[in-house]
């Protein structure tokens, strides 16, 4: 099996809006794949369809080596999904909730029961699987919920934006599962719209917007593809800025950013330390007092801003299209 | 057993075994958190002590006779119409939390969560009429007729809990949280007074006299009357005449409705 995700020109009209668009996408077995785009891209219509839950207009998708829309269920047998919020029976413990999900992946009830507690061990809630879900904290959740989407070991995991509403020592726990998952061998679809988890988690990031994927690549080559290095520099004088960014301006590839309540100004460059020196020499010549500078790779934010023309803050208030 | 054996042979989708695993999902959930299944027991005899004391004097059952004998059936009905609401939320808060998703995203049958809701409600609705039971008994109510007949009646009312339970899950496939919960009160409460449960139909206005008569509930209370023998209000028309017919097709025909229009709505969550 060459890739473990394969759509083509995948399309889904609700009433006058496209969800998706002619979505594209191929991602090799091992691997983790960051879908990222603004609330609205299809980023959650894309994994929906992948997972079986939703039919599609046009075009074809397989998972796993199987056809989405004719061989379901063996699609089914072989991909757990982690949705936007934990899909548990809170009354229940986290041992009961594994061991019936592990019934209805037709495991046989000792089998289920021994697979409950290795999944309940590998997650660290060993001590915790006797308690009824709601006593957990937001990253056990997530945890339990993880390891409800791993009870057959998935081939292919989804995961749409697995870490939404937790606190950073929660997400960090989720990452680490996700990491040894991936060591195990599972392929992974992480829908994200944090840009530093996809730039954490993710071999390879397609960035979707308006139900297409408008750019694709490693985190690092679509960094330096479509920013370059950045130089940021702080002045100590904001009547300094100005002259600031003119001296940033003729080395720089692009209009320099002024952030006046920052003192700040920030461009693109090609010759990293070339630009540099000669920013810094042109600049204490001019008697510039400068606080901070720093050379550095684009956020992935800026090449958001980029790709799309929108940061990611202002799309975020669009509608979420119903999935 | 390593991961690996757990990944090699898919097993199959079966209804019957997906079924009764999201049977015992049901029952697993109750024994966890029995708090709101003994607050609609309490609930239920609350509601027969409030007519057979409260309201009682006030109300005449025609041709005479015991106005808590004339309750009973009535009111056996109606724990069975009030057993909806528990449907709905369910069915309502797996589809919120995600659970349905997941559901639908495993290789389990498409009938098995809501055929498996269907028998978990069913035997609930066992366990409340058998408390509904020694409630009428407690307050002076009793079954005249023979096994046989009172057999029957436990049948009609379990029925008509059936048919009930299948169109709660399709409002609950259809509505979302506060809407689940509005939408089965708009439901239950014209269709459980606006019937013979409480009072006679014929003292009614004749036009919601004979809405009330032709209620599938009043159908259900008319036959269980019957086969009690307990008082009825005593209808002259073909309604009146033919209760336990109608009795057992009211709710076949809401069976034969809903149930397809629920799977229906459970496949087209895929829109």
């Amino acid at each position: 099996m060459e890739h473990a995700i394969i759509a083509e020109g995948l399309r889904k009209r609700y009433g006058d809006t496209a969800a998706l668009d002619g979505f594209d996408l191929r991602v090799p077995p091992g691997t983790v794949c960051g879908l990222l785009g603004p609330n609205g891209a299809g980023k959650t219509t894309a994994v929906r369809i992948l997972a079986t839950l939703l039919r599609f207009d046009a075009g074809r998708a397989e998972v796993a080596g199987f056809d989405v829309a004719r061989q379901a269920d063996r699609v089914r047998y072989r991909i757990g999904l982690v949705g936007q919020r934990p899909a548990l029976d809170e009354a229940l413990s986290g041992r009961e909730n594994l061991v019936i999900l592990g019934r209805l992946f037709h495991l046989g009830r000792s089998q289920a029961r021994a697979r409950a507690g290795e999944l309940l061990e590998r997650f660290g809630l060993a001590d915790a699987g006797g308690a009824p879900v709601r006593t957990y904290s937001g990253g056990m959740r997530r945890r339990l919920d993880l390891a409800a989407g791993m009870i057959r070991t998935p081939s292919v995991l989804f995961l749409d934006e697995p870490t939404t509403a937790l606190d950073p020592r929660g997400r960090n726990e989720v990452w680490e599962s996700v990491r040894d998952l991936v060591r195990a061998g599972t392929t992974v679809l992480l829908t994200t719209q944090y840009l530093d988890e996809a730039d954490q988690l993710a071999d390879r990031i397609c960035v979707l917007d308006a139900g297409r994927v408008i750019a694709e690549g490693t985190p690092d080559a679509l960094k330096s593809r479509l920013g370059g290095d950045r130089i940021d520099l702080v002045v100590r004088d904001a009547r300094d800025l100005a002259t600031a960014a003119e001296r940033l301006r003729r080395v720089a590839t692009a209009e320099p950013v002024v952030d006046p309540d920052r003192r700040a100004v920030s461009a693109q460059v090609d010759d990293r330390a070339g630009a540099l020196t000669a920013v810094l020499r042109a600049l204490d010549a001019d008697g510039v007092t400068v606080a901070d500078v720093a050379l550095r790779r684009p956020t992935l934010d800026e090449v958001f801003l980029r790709l799309t023309g929108r940061p990611t803050e202002r799309v975020d208030a669009t509608v979420e299209v119903p999935a | 057993m390593s991961a690996a054996t757990v990944a090699s042979p898919p097993g199959r989708p079966s209804l019957a075994g997906d079924s009764l695993t999201l049977t015992y999902r049901a029952l697993a959930h109750w024994r966890r958190d029995p708090g709101p299944l003994a607050g609609a027991l309490a609930f239920n005899i609350l509601i027969v002590l409030m007519f057979a004391y409260l309201f009682g004097g006030a109300l005449q059952v025609p041709g005479g006779g015991s106005y808590r004998e004339f309750l009973m059936p009535g009111m056996f009905a109606m724990t069975m119409l009030f057993g909806i609401s528990q449907t709905t939320m369910a069915v309502s808060a797996d589809a919120e939390r995600g659970v349905t998703d997941r559901l639908r995203s495993m290789p389990v049958s498409r009938l098995a969560p809501l055929l498996g809701r269907a028998l978990a409600d069913m035997l609930f609705a066992v366990v409340t009429l058998a408390v509904m039971l020694l409630a009428g008994l407690a307050v002076g109510w009793r079954a005249h007729g023979g096994p046989g007949d009172t057999l029957a009646a436990l049948g009609l009312i379990l029925l008509l809990r059936l048919a009930l339970t299948w169109v709660g899950i399709y409002l609950g496939l259809v509505t979302k949280g506060a809407g689940a919960v509005t939408a089965v009160q708009t439901l239950e409460f014209p269709l459980g007074f606006l019937s013979s449960a409480f009072v006679a139909p014929s003292t009614m206005p004749a036009w919601l006299g004979a809405v009330a008569e032709w209620n599938p509930l009043s159908a259900t209370v008319g036959a269980t009357r019957e086969l009690f023998g307990n008082p009825g209000w005593g209808g002259e028309g073909w309604v009146a005449a033919h209760h336990p017919l109608l009795a057992v097709l009211w709710p076949l025909a809401l069976v034969a409705v809903f149930v397809p229009l629920s799977l229906r709505r459970y496949r087209a969550l895929g829109g």
